[in-house]
């Protein structure tokens, strides 16, 4: 899919098309769906296969699997105060819903639904709604005092009022968008060095010596990935902790 | 465990069959124009977050109510459990500390008792002994005394022989001196003044 006529395809992974034949045609089914649902049953056996043996003293499994849940609970409870118990299963399934799509993408020849704006953007915009809601039902019309910051001059009110709130529409803009870049950028770089591997490879008899340059690269590059698609998740999960806490605030 | 061998299987081939789905997808035809996510006259952009919701909504719902309370029950029971154990543990410390208190209280009473009656057998002893000293000096006392008493008899019995000897001297002197008997009584009355003058 690359490399072809020595012209690189970075883009043409990230195309969607039916599958399942014309049932999924119907549905409107795409890798992506499929994708989704495989991290879906993937966090699902993780949790339940790990938590199976319900051990005082758990094994390597189920001590990922309590990990898993005492990392997100932490962040949540520290993250939003009083009320992060109440948050704790959605920032869970957000924030494992990101990596493990980061991740599962990670593998070669399959499919990143991270790195769909599409996607993103619904995900933040879920953050963005949600945070507004509780905000509106736990602070009611104070909550749009907010947007004149405490203790400034009633004359910047002008200047302050629309900057604080240009701030906060551009919330699930700079979430989305930082999550669709960082999975489109890793993507592409992966794309093109993997095609630099295949060009390089058949230039004649030093070819394959040249081509294994690009694979180095593109192993550090699976290390660095690994990183991002962790930092992304993590990042993600944390901003939602940061925007439902100052939506719980009073 | 058959529940748990079979919900592993079952996971196992759901996986197995989403993964088979997927790589079935088949690569993506070459050459994009522009990228394709922000094709959005592609229905599928948009169809994949219609069934991305579906998916979120369904994998929070499932894991709301039952996979992270599962989790959250074992590490309660394991909280409830440690904290048991140490209860326990402090309990059992309690007891011991109680335990050692009563022993080294029940050691101290007896070091004091022990010590109470060498006292006390110390002091009958000595009283004991001060009794038998004081009735030996008692009996010897009375013993000295008495023979004393037996020895001023015996003296006095001795100087009445010595006054009837003296007399029956006397006597026998003048009679052999003066060949003529003597008056027994004279010869006495002079006898004792003899005495009396002597013991003077």
């Amino acid at each position: 899919m690359a490399a072809a006529d020595n012209k690189i395809d970075a883009l043409g992974q990230f195309e969607l098309h039916p599958v399942l034949g014309p049932l999924g045609a119907q549905l409107h089914l795409s890798q992506s769906v499929l994708y989704m649902l495989l991290s879906s049953v993937l966090i699902l056996l993780f949790l339940y296969l790990g938590m199976r043996p319900r051990a005082v003293v758990p094994g390597r499994f189920q001590a990922a699997a309590e990990i898993a849940y005492e990392f997100i609970y932490d962040m949540a409870s520290d993250q939003i105060g009083h009320d992060g118990k109440r948050f704790f299963p959605f920032v869970f399934t957000l924030f494992f819903f990101i990596l493990v799509g980061n991740y599962v993408g990670l593998i070669p020849g399959s499919f990143t639904y991270t790195s769909h704006i599409a996607v993103t953007a619904a995900l933040a915009l879920m953050v963005f709604f949600l945070a507004l809601i509780v905000a509106l039902v736990s602070q009611g019309m104070k909550f749009f005092g907010h947007f004149m910051p405490e203790g400034a001059p009633i004359a910047m009110a002008p200047l302050l009022v629309p900057i604080e709130i240009l701030t906060f529409l551009s919330r699930p803009v700079s979430l989305s968008i930082r999550l669709f870049a960082n999975m489109v950028a890793g993507h592409v770089m992966f794309e093109m060095f993997a095609a630099f591997t295949i060009m390089l490879g058949g230039l004649h008899l030093i070819g394959p010596v040249l081509g294994v340059a690009p694979l180095i690269v593109n192993m550090a590059l699976m290390a660095l990935e690994l990183l991002v698609g962790a930092l992304q998740a993590y990042v993600f999960a944390i901003l939602t902790c940061i925007y439902l806490r100052e939506a719980t605030a009073h | 465990m058959p529940g748990a061998t079979g919900l592993r299987r079952l996971g196992a081939q759901v996986a197995v069959c989403l993964l088979a789905a997927c790589v079935l997808a088949g690569p993506s035809p070459a050459f994009a124009a522009g990228m394709p996510q922000l094709d959005f006259h592609n229905p599928l952009t948009i169809w994949q977050v219609v069934w991305g919701a579906v998916i979120f909504l369904l994998l929070y719902l499932v894991l709301s109510r039952s996979a992270l309370p599962q989790v959250a029950s074992v590490l309660d029971a394991r909280r409830g459990r440690i904290e048991g154990d140490l209860e326990a543990a402090r309990t059992a410390k309690t007891g011991t500390d109680r335990a050692i208190d009563d022993l080294r209280r029940a050691r101290r009473k007896a070091a004091a008792e022990a010590q109470a009656n060498l006292d006390r057998v110390l002091q009958d002893a000595r009283e004991e002994a001060a009794v038998r000293t004081r009735e030996m000096n008692a009996r010897l006392e009375a013993e000295i005394a008495a023979a004393e008493a037996q020895l001023a008899q015996e003296r006095t019995r001795a100087m009445g022989a010595l006054r009837t000897v003296a007399a029956d001297t006397a006597q026998l002197l003048v009679e052999r001196v003066t060949g003529q008997p003597a008056g027994r009584s004279l010869v006495e009355s002079h006898v004792d003044g003899a005495l009396a003058a002597r013991t003077a």
